[in-house]
């Protein structure tokens, strides 16, 4: 930022992660104490407080960057507002960072592995300001576009080789072609911000962050396909993304950037949010437009497909968030540049939120192609409480499970489509040894059996009789013969649902059969859950051999059952006992069964 | 039909913030949805009154709307409570232990998934994903998020919220 080259900036994460660990009242503690001590005119230089978007790393919010002219930016983590007058003191008048409040080696070691491009301003600009993201190479990418024809902008996404990121992978550049291709003067164009997957939450993150970013790359693709209108379809349980993308939209509409003749460019382009109401479905393309047009967000039979009949019947066009944000940077660096990252078959850039049993969770963002491994272990830090890796599952609950064995897998459409998984959107769920997997199978089916839209059989009907088969599995009721009737059933819903939702359904059932057939026979032959996490075939006894007198479970027990003494091993009460897996989940050394 | 909606159903529904609400938005194309949480923004929720005069001024037929409003997880029939709970079940708070805080606020609260206290203090829900997977297991009440909740922390929020009126 040439303007402010002598400011001393305090960037704030304001994510909704930042917000719910306390980063309003962090940031307010910092205003105050520059006006209560006149800080500015001690040092001689502006200080101002930055409310940038998510920085990647939620699991040790508040996190805040002093970035003091001439010098290297420093990190603070878990910042409380106690923290921040000696931070001003020593930090920002005394010009020494405060020692072991900074963030340690992991952080450098987090950010090492990634490719922070499509993040690169989340976290560094103020995320409200429209001026801060011109002054970061902002709305350069349209600006090139609309110095080539429409179909070159087109050309130039198919060169790229980029892919669809909401899942799916279809070549985005194809898709606009079709688009395109359609006949008639009024198309629309959607960007698919629903983002449903439990476990993913990247989408927000850079509209919370970034939404400049996502306005222009849907400025780009109105140009290239002739769309004069735009519908951002949002969850309703994103209140901050909303109330940003609006703010941004307001802003744009004010400035003319938006509107009857965009940046005096020539072209019209009008753009909407559009509040979703909670429901799963409507993250297939179908389904969203129905619910734009007010109905219930059912899905119908493709063909004709949304680029020859969409929104009211006419040509439309809906990609990803994450997509848009891609294309504004292939706009603004070229095609070449995006096609130099990655593997063969995916270009570019790939999100992940990692979440679950590991160190670091949080939003990583790596080149297409590292492993697995590399993501879960040097990035953000390997499995928590040192307990052993089990599985890891990839894209929500249309993808699967990946064990051990898989997860030297690389990272890319095709290889973990191979490993009986899915890139989906881009959620990794870590799970360690005490998580069952019969028990996650079941999870997700209850899921996705409540968010059924209930428009075909085989995903109304099917869906449920393979969660009653599932809870009667997990309640120790399984039968012989189940597992093979899962197979089948799972294999028939796939062939017969009519959208997406229900054709991807039984993939955590099939992946979690595929690699972990031995914990469904445990459940149905012995009656026993291998990870203890299925309550009705509990025991919750301590092995005395196993406990190492610490008193954790003691401390986390919610109804006083334990009784522990101080070098003595822990005894469990059966009558107070409630089974909530408490102790279990705290104990490090495996010593209850 | 429940207590409080008996109870809502005696009281009159003043449909005058629901007529302003139509003629904002009666020329819109798929105007319904924005119609219906406009309506839910101000009362609270969606009473049956709002319903018919949405179905007449919008000329469409109120089976329609029930239809939309039964197949949205955010529209309700019922008034709510003051105190909304929402305890994310998503797959990182799952592995996490989340089902454990729900049959907890159950104990502590008597109210499980969709369910209002008596006294219309506290509404319970059961969601699917929040968005704030890095500080799982994660509770919401009305706008405030909770991250890193144990059940001992769960007993502390709760509290705080019953102490208030």
């Amino acid at each position: 930022m040439a303007e402010n080259a002598q400011n001393i900036e305090v960037l704030i994460c304001t994510g909704t992660g930042g917000i719910a660990s306390g980063s309003l009242k962090v940031a307010e503690a910092f205003e105050e104490e520059f006006k209560k001590h006149g800080i500015e005119a001690k040092v001689g230089k502006r200080c101002e407080v930055k409310k940038t978007g998510c920085r990647g790393l939620c699991a040790n919010d508040v996190l805040v960057d002093i970035m003091v002219p001439g010098k290297e930016g420093v990190t603070y983590d878990f910042v409380t507002p106690e923290l921040v007058p000696q931070i001003v003191e020593e930090h920002i008048v005394g010009g020494e960072p405060v020692p072991k409040k900074t963030a340690g080696a992991y952080y450098a070691k987090f950010l090492e592995k990634q490719h922070r491009t499509i993040f690169s301003r989340c976290g560094h600009i103020d995320a409200e300001s429209i001026d801060d993201y011109i002054a970061n190479h902002g709305f350069k990418g349209i600006k090139r576009a609309v110095t080539m024809k429409p179909e070159e902008v087109i050309e130039e996404v198919k060169k790229s080789g980029l892919r669809g990121r909401g899942g799916g992978g279809f070549p985005t550049g194809v898709k606009w072609s079709f688009a395109k291709g359609s006949p008639g003067e009024l198309k629309y164009l959607i960007c698919n911000a629903d983002e449903g997957d439990p476990g993913a939450f990247m989408d927000r993150s850079l509209l919370e962050g970034d939404p400049y970013c996502i306005i222009e790359g849907m400025m780009v693709a109105a140009y290239a396909i002739g769309c004069t209108y735009g519908y951002v379809y949002v969850r309703a349980e994103y209140p901050l993304a909303i109330k940003r993308l609006q703010m941004a939209i307001d802003t744009c509409v004010e400035r003319g950037i938006l509107g009857d003749n965009c940046m005096g460019l020539g072209f019209k382009f009008n753009l909407r949010i559009k509040a979703g109401a909670g429901a799963f479905v409507c993250g297939e393309e179908t389904a969203l437009m129905a619910s734009i047009e007010g109905h219930r967000g059912m899905s119908r039979p493709r063909p004709p497909f949304p680029a020859v009949r969409g929104l009211w019947g006419k040509p439309t066009n809906i990609n990803n968030v994450e997509t848009y944000a891609n294309v504004t940077y292939i706009l603004e660096r070229g095609a070449d540049w995006y096609a130099s990252i990655g593997t063969e078959g995916t270009k570019g850039t790939k999100i992940f939120a990692v979440t679950g049993k590991v160190k670091h969770t949080g939003l990583v963002e790596v080149p297409a192609g590292v492993t697995m491994r590399e993501v879960l272990y040097d990035v953000c830090g390997g499995i928590l409480n040192n307990r052993k890796f089990k599985a890891v599952q990839a894209g929500g609950p249309s993808g699967g499970c990946l064990p051990v064995e898989a997860i030297d897998a690389q990272v890319d459409y095709d290889s973990l489509i191979k490993a009986g998984a899915m890139m989906g959107s881009g959620g990794l769920v870590v799970m360690d040894e005490t998580t069952c997997m019969v028990d996650i199978a079941r999870f997700f089916l209850t899921f996705t059996r409540r968010e059924s839209c209930g428009k075909c059989i085989p995903c109304r009907i099917g869906l449920k009789i393979m969660l009653e088969i599932l809870e009667r599995i997990c309640s120790g009721e399984g039968r012989e013969g189940d597992i093979e009737l899962l197979e089948d059933m799972a294999y028939d819903i796939k062939k017969s649902s009519l959208c997406g939702l229900g054709q991807t359904a039984p993939n955590p059932v099939l992946s979690t059969i595929r690699y972990f057939r031995h914990e469904y026979e445990a459940h149905i032959k012995e009656k026993e859950c291998p990870a203890h996490a299925c309550k009705s075939l509990l025991h919750f006894k301590v092995i005395d051999e196993a406990c190492k007198k610490c008193g954790m479970c003691k401390r986390v027990c919610p109804v006083d059952a334990i009784t522990w003494e101080k070098g003595e091993i822990a005894i469990i009460d059966q009558d107070k006992c409630t089974q909530c897996t408490s102790c279990y989940d705290a104990c490090r050394f495996m010593a209850i069964d | 039909m429940s207590e409080t909606a008996e109870k809502a159903a005696e009281q009159e529904v003043d449909l005058t913030a629901c007529n302003e609400i139509l003629d904002q938005y009666q020329d819109m194309q798929g105007a319904l949805m924005p119609v219906l949480q406009a309506i839910q923004d101000h009362y609270g929720y969606i009473p049956e009154e709002t319903v018919h005069l949405t179905a007449d001024r919008l000329n469409i037929y109120a089976s329609q709307i029930y239809g939309v409003l039964t197949f949205y997880a955010q529209f309700h029939l019922e008034p709510r409570g003051k105190y909304i709970v929402r305890v994310c079940m998503g797959t990182a708070c799952h592995v996490k232990g989340a089902g454990r805080l729900g049959d907890r606020v159950k104990e502590l609260l008597g109210i499980s998934h969709a369910e209002t206290t008596e006294d219309v203090k506290f509404t319970c829900e059961y969601v699917a994903c929040i968005g704030a997977c890095g500080m799982a297991p994660v509770i919401m009440v009305n706008d405030a998020t909770y991250g890193s909740m144990s059940v001992q922390k769960l007993n502390e929020v709760i509290e705080k919220y019953q102490k208030m009126d």
